[in-house]
């Protein structure tokens, strides 16, 4: 009954609307002579400036509101770089879009059609078009060589001491590994992946330096040292982003990429600071990766040095609580894939005979 | 020499449309509507066609933006639109949101804002502007056309495929969208996408090599590249870069084809699925990135150049001014062309490449910032002194140059590849590339149906509702697009089906929302324009031959210009477009214009001193001419 109602009303309204048109072109049709240049065009011209003051007014009304809910100042070291650079970079481009925009309604306004002026004929300037020009020319050099400066510093050489994580993307979620004491993660290869059995990462367990390898929940980091992400998918494409730290990078089945920062501040400062107990570093997807695409939610932990070693201490290995996998690597697939194709060979030889 | 091809082409032609014109002046109506080779007829083609995939592009972004700005709205009322992409709910199923999105990015580049806007307005004034008969190949545009039907019809019914249309975003990057296994829209709705945008490319292909002939072989007597209206060569280089980039897409789509069907490795890679490992080994899904990105980025140029170049026309009629710096213009459409070719990588900088070409693609794509700031300085400036009356048309081309600049000065920090990591991929490059090639190439194209709707259907659409449909799009427009640059800075990844499962991205619900509901009054306020549009070709005021009191050649034709466009003989070209408010014409008794068919020696006080140079020689010439005859 309301649909028919809200319908009603909606025809109501449009044939409203649509007399209205016919009454206006009727009008003006018995007023004769249409006239080219009306009163319209001075509504129109003083529509220029009402509509963009108005809109500006209300950006300088909402950003201050806005600007509450943008993430905080960035917990890495490179993020604040990039955040100085960022915020400079906001800042000439309002600038030059102030400027732009207001010569652009300004003239419509102050130009707008009157009886008998006649347009000037100016169609060329060299040297203003020189000046303009260059001054993007120079403007867009400096943004650019603060910014290439910046990009180099992230992309740098990852440092020897680096703790290193490895972050795998699935469809859908992220999946945490950590090379143990040794320091090294052992090999992994995606025909080693067996969701079934467990081993989610394709682990190769013949290679000595997974045997210490293990697997968390949380992704924790310590404070103050350079921490490098290898990042890997094992199906679709994801894209590692961790907000606060300004860190993101695209996780590409069968081609390893990385990504290495230095955290500022630990979960627990971040808390205090935000004056938010439940506050958590969080991991995302970027990449659109199918269904689950808007739910990779990792929860990321930045802690004191002394503390990470703690708790690295704490974790066991993966092949400790999974010990079916010992020594079980490429090798030992390969001799099955033997086996597999022989008999398979041996059943064709059967269904011809 | 290049003058003298031109003058017999041109004379032949005459003759065979002498001879036409007496044999059969009754066509069939599929001939006249449908399989027409009348580069006006498949013009309006095009137009109508995209107006409908636009509001249907339209549509589909006010159902996703029910779902971001209303999560917890039931839309059971869609279920007969939506069917089972609800769940019982009524809510929206997350893959199809994701349908959604894709269709919706697909359908407004390549069918609206491409097919729509170059096909339409390339094929009506190209040879309406430089003053030709028609195209180069009819056939092949008529073929043109049918092609981009053929698109539009494959991609439609896949929307009512059981594991629906495609669903990897309008990227389509593998392997998302060489398994089926991984989402459901990358089985049979991704091989209808392909063919689909197979056809497409054939469809932009024939236009492109259409466009490219007939600009370089059919400009009428003395319309030389340095007279070209500016419309003209934004559709010639438009085409160009068509030309060079889409057949790159259609061998990414190839390849795609292949890794999906064939079993071949492309792009795939060491993938496990769905409890398998697949065979796929050594391929690289970054190589169908780059690929994709080749035509990619020039694409955006594809649907900014030709609403440039309507824009650059209406404001200098509208301004009654000289387009300013028209050379510079020409230079910097050139340096665009050129550069689009050169930047595609910076839609990469965080997919892994290598950093070092990531600071390359950084200097270049920053260095494209140059021409495109030259033009919009351009254009404010050629409102600069003028005596502006402000069409609809016109309105739409302002409101044009304001979104080119807001959303080309967000260009510029996305551009910049450490400012990029933190942005890629959130709602500030959702917000960029909506107001500055989304909104901009809008604009371009209202702004040329109001302009020459005039000369295609012989009456005028209504003002007023053209001036309401203007203001309301353009704070709509705004309303939209510039909240989601907050949204983007506070990190809101775009494609997310919901933000509200992280804690980073719980807030602004109440911005969502907003956006949304202006989303909504936007897309309802284009049933204005479309309302205005339909009356007008049937009941609209008659137009008279030039309304604007413009000096290109298209307003030499009768209102309704027929089959070979004029019918006398192909008007002469004297001077450039421009030749607006020149000082002195009145003592010629000319107005404010003077028309590009307006020999020189009539206006012998207006003109210019390299003009009556240019003048003297050609009397010269025609002496020597009269004398040889002799």
């Amino acid at each position: 009954m309301n649909t028919l109602f809200i319908g009603l009303a909606a025809v109501l309204i449009l044939s409203i609307l649509f007399m209205l048109f016919r009454i206006q072109s009727l009008v003006t049709i018995v007023k004769g002579s249409h006239q080219r240049v009306g009163m319209s065009n001075k509504v129109n011209g003083a529509l220029m400036l009402i509509v963009p003051i108005t809109l500006l007014a209300l950006t300088v009304w909402y950003s201050p509101i806005a600007a509450e809910s943008f993430l905080p100042e960035a917990s890495s070291e490179h993020g604040l770089v990039t955040d100085r650079l960022f915020w400079t970079s906001i800042t000439v481009i309002s600038i030059m879009f102030l400027i732009t925009n207001a010569g652009l309604f300004w003239f419509a306004y102050k130009y707008q059609y009157k009886e008998g002026r006649q347009a000037s004929f100016f169609h060329d300037n060299t040297r203003l078009e020189v000046f303009w020009t260059i001054v993007p020319a120079v403007i867009m050099a400096l943004l650019v060589f603060f910014g290439w400066k910046a990009w180099s510093d992230i992309m740098s050489e990852v440092p020897k001491e680096a703790i290193q994580v490895e972050i795998m993307g699935k469809q859908f979620a992220w999946q945490v590994r950590y090379p143990g004491k040794d320091k090294e993660f052992g090999n992994h290869d995606f025909r080693l992946i067996d969701d079934v059995a467990g081993n989610e990462f394709g682990i190769d367990f013949e290679d000595k330096k997974s045997e210490d390898d293990f697997i968390a929940r949380e992704l924790y980091i310590p404070k103050g040292q350079p921490v490098l992400f290898k990042i890997r998918a094992r199906d679709v494409l994801h894209s590692v982003f961790a907000p606060h730290f300004r860190v993101k990078m695209d996780a590409v089945p069968g081609m390893p990429t990385q990504f290495h920062f230095v955290p500022t501040k630990t979960t627990e400062e971040m808390r205090t600071e935000l004056n938010n107990p439940k506050f958590n570093y969080e991991l995302a997807c970027t990449e659109i990766c199918g269904r689950g695409h808007f739910a990779m939610k990792f929860i990321i932990v930045v802690v004191e040095p002394n503390e990470y070693n703690t708790w690295v201490a704490e974790q066991t290995p993966f092949l400790e609580s999974n010990p079916q996998f010992k020594g079980k690597g490429l090798s030992d697939l390969r001799k099955k894939n033997l086996a597999k194709k022989k008999e398979e060979e041996k059943s064709k030889e059967q269904a011809s005979l | 020499m290049a003058t003298e091809t031109n003058l017999t082409q041109g004379v032949s032609l005459d003759h065979h449309h002498d001879d036409h014109g007496h044999e059969h002046h009754e066509e069939s109506f599929i001939s006249k509507y449908i399989f027409s080779e009348d580069h006006k007829m498949i013009a309006k083609q095009f137009l109508i066609t995209g107006i409908i995939w636009a509001f249907f592009g339209g549509a589909m972004s006010v159902i996703f933006r029910l779902q971001l700005g209303f999560p917890d709205m039931e839309l059971s009322f869609l279920k007969p639109f939506l069917g089972h992409w609800l769940d019982s709910a009524g809510k929206l199923d997350p893959n199809y949101y994701l349908a959604l999105v894709t269709m919706h990015g697909t359908i407004m580049v390549f069918f609206v804002l491409t097919a729509g806007l170059s096909g339409t307005f390339s094929n009506f004034l190209i040879p309406l502007q430089i003053g030709a008969r028609d195209m180069a190949s009819g056939f092949m545009n008529m073929l043109s056309y049918w092609f981009f039907f053929a698109a539009s019809v494959v991609m439609f019914s896949s929307l009512f495929l059981e594991t629906g249309p495609a669903m990897g975003g309008w990227v389509v990057y593998p392997p998302l969208s060489a398994l089926p296994e991984a989402v459901p829209g990358s089985g049979a709705g991704m091989t209808y996408w392909l063919i689909s945008m197979a056809l497409f490319i054939i469809s932009t292909l024939l236009g492109g090599i259409n466009y490219i002939t007939t600009v370089i072989n059919m400009r009428t007597k003395g319309l030389s590249f340095s007279r070209l209206p500016l419309t003209i060569w934004a559709f010639f280089l438009t085409a160009i870069i068509g030309l060079l980039s889409f057949p790159v897409l259609f061998a990414a789509a190839l390849l795609l084809i292949f890794d999906r069907s064939f079993g071949t490795s492309f792009y795939l890679s060491e993938i496990y699925m769905n409890g398998e490992a697949l065979h796929n080994q050594g391929g690289s899904a970054i190589l169908y990135q780059h690929l994709f990105w080749f035509l990619g980025h020039p694409e955006v140029y594809i649907v900014l150049l030709p609403a440039l170049g309507i824009t650059s026309e209406i404001i200098a009629t509208n301004s009654r001014k000289p387009i300013f710096g028209y050379r510079a213009m020409i230079g910097s459409m050139i340096g665009i062309a050129i550069l689009s070719f050169i930047v595609w990588a910076h839609h990469m900088f965080v997919t892994g490449m290598n950093p070092f070409l990531g600071s390359i693609f950084m200097f270049l794509t920053l260095i494209i910032a140059v021409p495109s700031a030259v033009k919009a300085f351009n254009y404010i400036t050629t409102l600069w002194r003028g005596n502006i009356i402000f069409t609809p048309a016109m309105l739409f081309s302002i409101g044009l140059v304001s979104v080119f600049i807001s959303g080309g000065v967000t260009g510029i920090i996305l551009g910049n590849n450490a400012l990029d990591i933190q942005l890629h991929d959130t709602y500030f490059v959702v917000a960029h590339f909506h107001i500055v090639m989304g909104s901009a190439s809008f604009f371009g194209f209202m702004a040329g149906v109001y302009h020459w709707f005039p000369k295609m259907y012989g009456r005028m659409m209504d003002e007023k509702l053209g001036y309401i449909h203007f203001w309301l799009t353009f704070v709509g427009i705004y309303l939209v697009f510039f909240p989601m640059h907050y949204i983007g800075i506070a990190g809101f990844p775009r494609r997310y089906y919901s933000h509200t499962s992280f804690d980073a991205f719980s807030t602004f619900t109440d911005l969502n929302m907003f956006i949304s509901a202006a989303a909504i009054v936007t897309f309802l306020g284009q049933a204005i324009f479309a309302f205005n549009f339909v009356w007008s070709i049937f009941r609209g005021r008659r137009a008279p031959e030039n309304p604007w009191n413009s000096n290109t050649l298209e307003w030499t034709t009768p209102v309704s210009p027929g089959h070979g466009n004029w019918p006398g003989k192909i008007p002469h070209v004297y001077r450039w477009a421009y030749d607006y408010s020149k000082p002195n014409a009145d003592k010629d008794g000319f107005g404010d214009f003077i028309p590009q068919n307006v020999p020189l020696s009539k206006t012998p006080h207006s003109n210019l001193e390299h003009e009556n140079e240019i003048m003297n020689e050609q009397h010269v010439e025609d002496d020597l001419k009269i004398n040889d005859h002799k």
